[in-house]
């Protein structure tokens, strides 16, 4: 049997009592890649060769030492390629250093592995945005992984990775692990340092682990959160021992549901599971009660004009001048920009990009940006209320099952909706959790669920809490 | 013909003296080998953040300080969104509504006007408005080959600060003085070396021309490529000349930008306003924006004492002259070299130590091609030699004398230098009063002379006593044993 349907302690298990090496399993998780890559399509690349040099040396002694941890293709390691699924950076770009969070995973004895596939720049919850290729569901292969870490949680989901990295900006970490049957966890805004992520929003991003399990989830977030010089952003706030906490009862824990998360675009059966997600937090001693958030539905549209504004400054920087894609008919400075970026970027970016340029334009800057700042305040602010009266929020992660391919992608509006319940999670700065809460017989298929948790800021002790005893309860 | 109100208002940029850049812990250095001193930050990797550098926040601060602006509790960066090679992010980060100064003002000095109207300056003491100080970084430098062009990131990402002043100045002198003011001030503070024609200070102007009697002002006419203080005041001659006669012509002038050329005096049009980029600025969510109370309270221990603060010192309570209390204020270290001499001699007028600063030391290190940071005669050297001639133990020509030798030879004792001359003036009462009674003993028709109010006899005994001494007697001491004995 193949080491990679094993959990992260129970590898550590092994790996400290000699049992396997890290060489070991480093092999086994790269002929799983091999067999199965192919067909889910979440990878775009390993070097095998480097990780078997870093196995050679990895620490054992170390929390993580010896796991091989798959990476989303947004997050620079030195030597490695960094795609963002586009064909901007496939060409010619090499990371020439390393992100905080691979060196902090490092430190704690990890072994980057692979890259894996992704919406183009993480704009997307599909990955069919992606350049550089299709990755499919491990639930069901004609369907979408979700996105925008669409091949991190197919490569966890479909056992070809032990955990893996991804970005979360609207939901691209909860979604895809809803959509794919894992655990999908977005610490705090500022708890992760970004530096070495590239933007796609820079006030919404945040790094977090894609898992089989929330105790892999909170072992890796144990190592990849802390304060960075580097990040202005970044927190300085201790981080504590995530996993001392599983195992604790929820008994008078006080949950809310927001009552606009539970809506007409709901799918009936979506809501169904939830709800029986919801009936064993009951029955584990949770205080059940329903709130109120009521900015959610200015949710989406807020983060359509925000993020597409930060996201027009941050991919300028792809103009071909000094690395990426450059047209080779450019006759002048003028072409070279227009040609470069129109040949390199794909439709969805260049739509954000224009959406983003058209709300900070003058004359539209205080109409679009300035009242998305406004609304964005609201949200937090409804969060903050809500806070005062319960522990934890839960509600559905992705408001419908995983569509099949191809079904939406010409509907981008349509598509934003998708969104829906993870963007406010984001637009306050919260972390939030999605955990696998059973599945729905849909055409066919069995399709994986997702429950959310969200709690207030830095409160990630309460939301593995909830989160592993709702999924071991 | 109608005359013309000329208005003009100047935005500079300074680069700041920090060790490192703006948001990246790169050393700030010119002349390296090109592209040396990059990290991902400054070369706009994707993935790379920005940190602040507290070092050219405290330096802009400052210059707020000394320019008596107003720095807002709170300040936020912004990005300004253009595309150009020499910008590694195709946005730049700047601080567009919340600045680090606002308000406050730049003293035009006498001495900073061009030499050729110190004398008959229209409006002495005016202090030209500022409208805000704000800090943002650098691009890199484009030098533009036969068919390529190739960039150095050195300068990427380093710290420079915009002082933008009111539309408040009235001529192509004034702005000079107002450049070499400011010049004066930014190096006065340690801010910036502030010199123009190496890049470390760039000026655009600003230039509009209205009719006399109209209150609205004309279109606003940006010139670029100013690369010295002189050419920012024969660019603006060149341009209000120019706007002039159009404007005599009937000619409608539109806002525009124009570009220098400093060989050919006159300016080009570069671009007009339907050109004008939308910058699209937005708060950049890689910094958050920045509480200032302690910045200012770390900072204004440090505000130096400013020119024109020292210039009314050196004239109230050392008595130096208006004009020679401005050239010393005029430089920090020439100021610093004064009030050390001053310092180390107490009981000498300071005004004479201002007279041998002034004409002996700054002549000579002028003869020698020397500034005054690098006098090989410590302040304390000359104070010691003024207080020696002051004394009347030398002359004063012998003093210059001595001057020249420490000079020549730095380190040398003043005092070796007289006795090595044999200038010691005769200052031993007894041995004098040996000589005049002699004298006066010898010639007793003189001693009648003087007897009957001749004083022009009395003279002739100094002279006939110097004369016996060889010029070494103690002029003072002589006259004084002259008088007592003969009137
Ligand atoms: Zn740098």
């Amino acid at each position: 049997m193949s080491l990679t349907t094993l959990s992260l302690t129970e590898l550590r298990q092994k790996l400290t009592t000699k049992e396997i090496s890290a060489a070991d399993l480093v092999r086994d998780v790269a002929s799983s890649i091999e067999a199965r890559n192919p067909v889910l399509g979440a990878y775009l690349t390993w070097d095998l060769d480097a990780a078997l040099k870093e196995a050679e040396s990895a620490d054992l002694t170390q929390p993580l030492g010896g796991l091989p941890i798959a990476i989303k293709d947004n997050i620079n390691v030195e030597g490695q390629p960094c795609t963002c699924g586009s064909k901007i950076l496939a060409e010619n770009y090499t990371a020439p250093y390393t992100a905080t969070a691979i060196q902090n995973l490092r430190q704690a004895g990890a072994i980057p592995f692979g890259r894996l596939n992704m919406d183009e720049f993480a704009m997307g919850s599909s990955t069919e945005n992606s350049a550089l290729g299709v990755t499919r569901n491990p639930a069901a292969l004609d369907r979408i992984p979700g996105g925008s870490s669409g091949g991190s949680a197919s490569s966890v989901a479909g056992s070809i990775a032990l955990a893996a990295l991804g970005s979360d900006t609207g939901g691209s970490i909860r979604q895809p692990a809803a959509l794919c049957g894992c655990v999908g966890m977005k610490p705090t805004y500022g708890r992760v340092s970004r530096f070495g992520l590239i933007a796609f929003a820079s006030s919404l991003d945040q790094i977090g682990p894609i898992t089989r399990s929330v105790a892999d989830a909170a072992l890796l977030t144990n190592h990849l959160c802390g304060f960075d010089p580097r990040d202005s952003t970044s927190l300085k706030e201790s981080v504590p021992d995530f996993t001392a906490v599983l195992g604790r009862d929820i008994k008078g824990l006080r949950i809310g549901l927001p009552k606009e998360y539970f809506i007409d675009g709901l799918h009936p059966d979506v809501e169904a599971s939830v709800r029986k997600g919801i009936a064993k937090l009951e029955a584990l001693g949770a205080h059940i009660e329903e709130i109120s958030l009521p900015h959610t539905e200015a949710g989406v549209a807020t983060y359509y004009v925000l993020a597409p504004a930060e996201a027009s400054a941050n991919l300028a920087r792809f103009d071909g001048v000094r690395y990426g894609h450059r047209s080779s008919s450019a006759s002048d400075l003028m072409e070279h920009y227009l040609k470069s970026r129109s040949e390199g970027f794909g439709p969805e970016v260049k739509r954000r990009i224009l959406l983003g340029t058209y709300v900070l334009s003058s004359g539209y800057y205080d109409a679009y940006y300035l009242q998305a700042q406004k609304a964005r305040t609201l949200i937090r602010d409804d969060f903050t209320k809500a806070f005062e009266k319960v522990d934890v929020i839960v509600s559905p992660t992705s408001p419908t099952p995983a569509h099949k391919l191809g079904e939406l992608t010409g509907d981008p509006l349509q598509a934003y909706l998708e969104d829906v319940f993870t963007i406010p999670a984001n637009l306050a700065g919260l972390p939030a959790i999605s955990v696998p809460c059973g599945t729905i017989a849909h055409e066919g298929a069995n399709l994986p669920v997702g429950l959310q948790f969200i709690t207030k800021a830095l409160d990630e002790a309460t939301l593995f809490q909830a989160a592993h005893a709702f999924e071991v309860g | 013909m109608p005359k013309y109100i000329v208005t003009i208002g100047l935005e500079v940029h300074a680069q700041l003296k920090t060790q490192s850049k703006m948001f990246c812990p790169c050393p700030v250095e010119y002349g390296s080998e090109p592209n040396t001193h990059t990290c991902p930050t400054c070369l706009g990797l994707p993935g790379a953040l920005p940190v602040l550098n507290e070092g050219a926040i405290e330096k802009t601060v400052l210059t707020g300080l000394m320019l008596g602006c107003t720095t807002p509790p709170l300040v936020k960066w912004d990005r300004k969104n253009y595309f150009y090679p020499d910008m590694p992010k195709n946005y730049q980060i700047t601080q567009f509504d919340l600045p680090l100064c606002i308000g406050g003002g730049v003293p035009l000095y006498d001495l900073a006007y061009p030499k050729d109207v110190q004398k008959n300056i229209p409006n002495p003491g005016k202090v030209v408005k500022l409208t805000r100080i704000h800090l943002e970084e650098d691009v890199a430098k484009s030098t533009h080959h036969d068919k390529f062009t190739t960039i150095d990131f050195n300068r990427a990402g380093t710290p420079l600060m915009e002082i933008v002043s009111d539309p408040d100045i009235d001529s192509a002198e004034e702005a000079f003085a107002y450049l070499s003011s400011l010049r004066q001030i930014l190096v006065y503070g340690g801010v910036s070396d502030a010199d123009m024609e190496k890049g470390q200070m760039r000026c655009d102007v600003n230039i509009s021309l209205r009719p006399e009697g109209q209150t609205e002002l004309g279109s606003k006419i940006e010139l670029k490529n100013l690369n010295s203080i002189a050419a920012v005041r024969r660019a603006i001659h060149f341009e209000t000349a120019r706007q002039t006669e159009a404007l005599d012509r009937g000619e409608v002038l539109l806002q525009s930008t124009r570009r220098w050329d400093d060989d050919r005096g006159e300016t080009t049009l570069m671009r007009s306003k339907e050109d004008a980029h939308d910058y699209r600025y937005f708060p950049d969510p890689d910094l958050l924006p920045l509480h200032t109370a302690d910045i200012l309270a770390r900072v204004s221990p440090s505000l130096p004492e400013l020119p024109h603060q020292k210039r009314a010192r050196f004239t109230n309570d050392y008595g130096c002259s208006a004009y020679d209390a401005d050239v010393l204020a005029s430089e920090q270290s020439l100021a610093a070299y004064y009030e050390a001499a001053v310092a180390a001699q107490p009981t000498v007028a300071p005004k004479k130590l201002a007279n041998w600063v002034l004409n002996d030391l700054l002549g000579a290190l002028n003869d020698a091609s020397l500034t005054i940071t690098d006098c090989p005669l410590p302040a304390t050297a000359l104070a010691q030699l003024v207080a020696i001639v002051e004394s009347g133990k030398i002359s004063g020509s012998q003093g210059k004398e001595v001057f020249a030798a420490m000079l020549a030879t730095p380190g040398t004792d003043p005092e070796a230098i007289i006795k090595e001359k044999g200038f010691e003036q005769v200052s031993d009462t007894g041995a004098l009063e040996a000589m005049v009674d002699e004298i006066l003993a010898a010639n007793p028709d003189k001693v009648a002379e003087v007897k009957s109010g001749n004083e022009k006899a009395m003279n002739w005994f100094t002279g006939q006593l110097m004369k016996a001494s060889k010029g070494k007697a103690n002029p003072k001491i002589l006259s004084d044993l002259l008088r007592s004995k003969l009137l």
